[in-house]
């Protein structure tokens, strides 16, 4: 009997330990990443401000600023956003709703998980090889944002699949029921109920693009840039210009990279700001994606 | 796609296989594409980037699995629900801002510790990796072991096992097709991480096998190339399509790996 209460006491120490054990763990990921949030906010907030958001990359490290970086961004995320939507969705729904269930399916299916584990620095060297030497497309922005669409597109399509599989069947054979065609069925009911998830996945993976540097660089995005590339909307006829596809750029995670591998410590200053700008960005669009979850789960009851 | 990805590395890199041959490519121990005097080894940046990979994987796997059990298992509904999300931020991360951590935070913290470390090191890069892909582990594992039916558990707290027991035991290997496969993610994505390295173990290439020393990783080389301006379709520029294809090939071993482990530990109820 004594015997048996020390195995049993042993065996509860230990369970109580383990449960120490898992809390400190968890605490490890969450003090690194406060300590990383903190570190970047203590170095970066010194270099932030309005000047530093509106200058051009300079050789004087009190006088650069992203202006030319956020603006690349943001038109990159432009071009990224265009292409992978309409391909991400338009192949989800196709692969969930009509197509049917056999070996290349099956192929494709397996592709797309094979796609998500590709190291991001492949995609960029495949983009050299195709985009950049094949197509002559140039090192411009319609060249990054077509691979980083390539990169988010397993993304995109793994979301839409899984928002539309949560879709109940009796939705769709209430539809069918009254007559309406597979097309309709998808256009009306399906699409619709499964936006908030398609959207949230769709932000989810742009804010993964956002921070992409590796692909770029191969691809050869220049670092110092002193030019803004052409206004997509113009004073004179036909008012739309798509010059700035063709105009080499620099992004947010470049300039960054630039500037840490650079010896002086006040570019690293420099590099904290831009990252404290970046981090912001990434932080926000994450915050949307999980409002935008949260919204369309209560707006939807059935 | 994915043919084309191999398509096009292949294309490039023959014309590099036909100027090196493919011995010297593998057994050769030095990697100077670059200098007058020409050596295509890839054996070094191949151990820089295990050993980065190594590291971080042996912060990643031990940390990530506890998590895992400890939010599955322990852990009340309230705490899931609010830490799973924040530890999944981890990931959300550019990595290039991970890179400027591991550089100037890491780097200065653990030279108080090892006052012979250098400035560039595959330590700190390797650490700072093993924290990033903590949530690949853990979001994959937990998800795995919370598909375990309740009864299973039931049945082994009938028994008079402890929580600890419970998942040591009876969880995690019904869970281990799921684990398993969360781990491979980890290593193709430590494998494939490149900003980390290139910002903080340097761009030396280096066959060491001592993490403390500086060394080049086949992407930190790829991005060493691509910042400076190679002519399309010099030796130089065929290099990084051979590393990348080095890359490539070893990222495929692992997702074979992974599909060949998640069916061999699959437990059907």
């Amino acid at each position: 009997m004594e015997e048996l209460r020390t195995v049993i006491a042993r065996h509860k120490r230990r369970d109580a330990l383990f449960a120490v054990v898992g809390l400190l763990s968890l605490l490890v990921g969450l003090v690194t990443l406060l300590a990383l949030i903190l570190n970047l906010a203590i170095d970066g907030t010194s270099r932030l401000s309005w000047t530093f958001l509106t200058s051009y990359p300079s050789r004087f490290p009190e006088q650069a600023g992203i202006l030319a970086a956020w603006v690349g961004t943001v038109l990159v995320m432009a071009v990224t956003a265009m292409a992978a939507i309409p391909l991400g969705v338009a192949a989800g729904v196709y692969l969930e709703e009509f197509a049917s269930k056999n070996r290349l399916t099956q192929l494709i299916e397996i592709n797309i998980t094979n796609l998500a584990g590709v190291p991001s620095i492949v995609f960029g060297l495949m983009a050299l090889g195709l985009f950049v030497y094949k197509l002559h497309l140039g090192q411009s922005i319609l060249t990054a944002g077509l691979t980083l669409s390539l990169l988010v597109l397993p993304i995109v399509i793994t979301a839409t699949r899984e928002s539309i599989r949560a879709i109940s069947l009796s939705i769709r054979e209430a539809a069918y029921a009254t007559g309406a065609t597979k097309w309709q069925t998808v256009c009306h009911h399906v699409l619709p109920y499964s936006t908030g998830g398609i959207l949230t996945g769709v932000i989810i993976s742009l804010s993964r693009a956002i921070g992409e540097t590796a692909p770029l660089i191969t691809i050869g995005a220049l670092t110092f840039i002193a030019f803004l590339p052409d206004p997509p909307i113009q004073g004179h006829f036909p008012f739309l210009s798509f010059q700035w596809l063709q105009s080499p750029f620099t992004v947010m995670p470049i300039q960054m990279f630039n500037w840490v591998s650079r010896p002086q410590a006040e570019f690293h200053l420099n590099a904290a700001a831009a990252g404290l700008v970046l981090l912001t960005m990434t932080l926000a669009m994450n915050a949307i994606a999980i409002y935008v979850r949260h919204r369309f789960r209560k707006k939807i009851q059935w | 796609m994915t043919l084309g990805i191999v398509g096009i590395l292949a294309y490039e890199s023959i014309a590099f296989f036909r100027a090196v041959p493919l011995i010297d490519f593998l057994t050769d121990t030095q990697w100077t594409p670059l200098f007058s005097d020409a050596h295509y080894g890839i054996l070094p940046l191949i151990s820089g980037t295990l050993i980065t990979t190594l590291v971080a994987v042996c912060v990643a796997i031990p940390l990530g699995t506890v998590v895992a059990i400890y939010l599955s298992e322990y852990a009340p509904h309230r705490l899931r629900e609010t830490v799973k999300p924040v530890l999944e931020l981890l990931s959300a991360i550019p990595t290039v801002v991970y890179g400027y951590f591991a550089l100037l935070f890491v780097t200065p913290l653990l030279q108080k510790i090892l006052p012979n470390l250098p400035g560039f090191n595959m330590l700190s890069a390797g650490l700072v990796m093993g924290v990033m892909i903590i949530p690949y582990v853990s979001s994959l594992s937990e998800d795995a072991m919370r598909a375990v039916p309740m009864q299973i558990r039931e049945g082994s707290y009938a028994m008079g096992a402890t929580r600890f027991q419970t998942a040591l035991r009876v969880v995690t290997p019904s869970a281990l097709s799921g684990i398993s496969a969360a781990y491979i993610l980890a290593f193709s994505r430590a494998i494939g991480e490149t900003m980390v390295v290139a910002i903080a173990a340097g761009m030396q290439p280096n066959l060491t096998w001592n993490p403390m020393e500086p060394a080049a990783t086949i992407t930190a080389y790829i991005v060493q190339v691509s910042l400076g301006d190679l002519p399309h379709g010099s030796i130089g520029y065929q290099t990084i399509f051979a590393a990348g294809l080095t890359l490539m090939l070893i990222t495929l071993v692992f997702n074979i790996l992974g599909h060949w482990m998640k069916k061999k530990f699959r437990e059907v109820y």
